[in-house]
């Protein structure tokens, strides 16, 4: 079977800022593919450049087998995309914007009406599929957008940020969508989020993209596996770190905040070990490693940009206090 | 080229919101509303064109007027879509930009000519009497009228980033195009440099068509200014879908 997606050097610059930076990735036909990043890291402009809304500044992409810069027409054919930021028509009805959608898609006359009550079977919006979507709970506009983004049956859909702002309940219901349409497998999908925990629970394999590069990609547990182990915090007597740290499974000991942070293999096989040679311990936590860690050990800088703002917000309430 | 059942969606999609939105229908008829009956009774006794009044002399000018307010506001309205999102699903079909500026034109065109209908009914009701011919003429009048202004409205919406300019576009360019149009007075007796600025502004050639169908007066022959709109409505298609070619995403 030929790839879904295969990009080629692809690189998008707007003026100085390079948004995407020579890209080179291949993604399977019927994966999830998840791509995690933070904030401006390059994950939609990315979207936007394989959904041919962006002209790409060098280098091609083949989107179900269409070029990117010589087929665009083609390739938005054979794709679906949900943005970012809601994008149904809020005047209209659902049922209305998968008719509409459908027309523009060149969905054949004779089967729009069937695939409408099928797609909001689906997602569960028959009983509202009259009513105007400016009364939809986010959730709903949300289903509402996914059933519209495969109304035209397509090969690729591109989910840009699916649960971006939406309440515990709705996330937990677009993703079990998701999972659906993984479990049929016609589609190959790709995620973009900076839930690790979606992009854990729902990809195949993660794409970590960090100022326009991909830094890192594997399957969720491989990644995992790179950063490796899990951490545990002992509450316990000064002097135990000393005691502990010689252990063979154990990586690294650090005080920090007043107790004992662990790095070590395998904490459900050790634990019991590490318990017995640190002798007196107040208080145990376990931390099983997490794309956190993952994204942390990846693309920590970021991370470390954001305790820079925060501190400098310290900096100002502190000035203002003084005074 | 042209995807018609694409052209067929957007043009119903504007006419599906277009009745539910009935303020808007009304609130565009306010102002040729006073035109039409304050200016129009206040200055009467001064109509260029025997066996006319004055204000069944403006009655056509204020009937492009509403075309002209109607058009320019969809057409700016584009500006909201593209901050809402609400363009990104179209600009990401498959369609071709002729196809999406086409659809939208024809979408915004609609409008117009439902809001001239409204208007030609309360002028038979109080301007002056219209036989069914001359309506009907006066609507086929209305299809090139509106359609160039939606282009117009959708080129600047096109290129514009918000809404503040709205304001802008009406001051310097839709209240200048409907006075120097010759909408409330007679060409052929203005002064010189209104005549030439006259010359330049497409809704005078709108004026003068809509006149000559309702009053059998016009300052050019109907063909020459039929001529000029069809005109106008070839060269701002062409702008239109240089515009909308060049939309892309801000980010």
């Amino acid at each position: 079977m030929p790839p879904a997606i295969i990009t080629t050097d692809l690189t998008k610059r707007f003026g100085a800022l390079t948004a995407v930076d020579s890209i080179n990735l291949e993604i399977r036909e019927g994966e999830v593919f998840g791509l995690l990043g933070p904030n401006g890291a390059g994950k939609t402009t990315l979207i936007n450049l394989l959904a041919t809304l962006l002209k790409a500044t060098s280098g091609t992409a083949l989107v179900a087998g269409r070029d990117i810069n010589r087929e665009p027409l083609e390739v938005r054919r054979n794709i679906g995309i949900v943005f970012q930021e809601p994008s149904v028509d809020d005047l209209l009805t659902g049922r209305e914007n998968l008719w509409l959608h459908s027309l523009l898609y060149g969905v054949p006359r004779a089967e729009i009406k069937g695939r409408m009550e099928k797609m909001l079977e689906l997602v569960r919006l028959t009983a509202r599929a009259d009513s105007f979507v400016k009364t939809y709970s986010g959730g709903m506009r949300r289903r509402l957008e996914i059933a519209r983004g495969l109304i035209h049956q397509p090969k690729v859909l591109f989910l840009d940020e699916p649960t971006l702002g939406l309440d515990p309940a709705s996330r937990k219901d677009v993703w079990t969508y998701i999972r659906g349409l993984k479990d049929a497998g016609d589609t190959t999908i790709i995620l973009t989020t900076h839930y690790m925990e979606e992009a854990d629970s729902l990809a195949d394999r993660i794409g970590i993209i960090d100022q326009g590069r991909i830094i890192e990609l594997d399957t969720p547990d491989a990644l995992k596996r790179k950063v490796g182990q899990d951490i545990v915090y002992l509450t316990c007597p000064p002097g135990t770190l000393e005691k502990v740290k010689h252990l063979p499974f154990i990586s690294e000991g650090i005080e920090e905040d007043g107790r004992i942070r662990l790095t070590l293999d395998d904490s459900g096989r050790n634990l019991q070990a590490l318990l017995k040679a640190a002798g007196d311990v107040e208080e145990v936590e376990v931390r099983r490693v997490t794309l956190d860690d993952v994204f942390l050990k990846f693309a920590g800088h970021q991370i470390k940009d954001e305790t820079e703002n925060h501190s400098m917000f310290e900096r100002i309430a502190e000035s203002n206090s003084r005074r | 080229m042209f995807n018609f059942a694409a052209i067929y969606a957007l043009l119903m999609r504007e006419a599906l919101i277009y009745f539910r939105e009935k303020e808007r229908i009304a609130a565009i008829l306010v102002s040729p509303l006073l035109f039409l009956f304050v200016v129009g009774k206040g200055l009467s006794g001064s109509s260029p064109v025997e066996g006319y009044t004055y204000q069944q002399f403006i009655f056509p000018g204020i009937v492009v007027m509403v075309i002209l307010f109607t058009s320019i506001t969809y057409g700016l309205y584009i500006i909201w879509d593209k901050r809402l999102d609400f363009l990104k699903e179209v600009l990401a079909a498959p369609i071709s930009r002729t196809t999406l500026f086409l659809g939208k034109a024809l979408g915004g065109m609609l409008g117009g000519i439902i809001e001239t209908l409204l208007l030609l009914v309360i002028g038979m009701a109080f301007v002056m009497p219209l036989p069914l011919w001359k309506l009907l003429l006066c609507l086929a009048a209305s299809v090139p009228v509106a359609y160039m202004i939606t282009n117009i409205g959708l080129i600047i919406g096109a290129r514009m980033k918000s809404m503040e300019g709205f304001g802008l576009v009406m001051s310097f360019l839709t209240w200048p195009m409907f006075f120097f149009s010759g909408a409330l007075f007679d060409l052929a007796t203005a002064a010189p440099y209104i005549r030439v600025v006259a010359l330049f502004d497409p809704v005078t050639y709108a004026v003068d068509l809509m006149r000559y169908v309702l009053i059998g007066y016009g300052y050019f022959p109907p063909l020459v200014s039929l001529g000029a709109l069809l005109g106008f409505c070839a060269v701002t298609t062409a702008l239109g879908v240089a515009a909308f070619g060049a939309i892309q995403q801000e980010k």
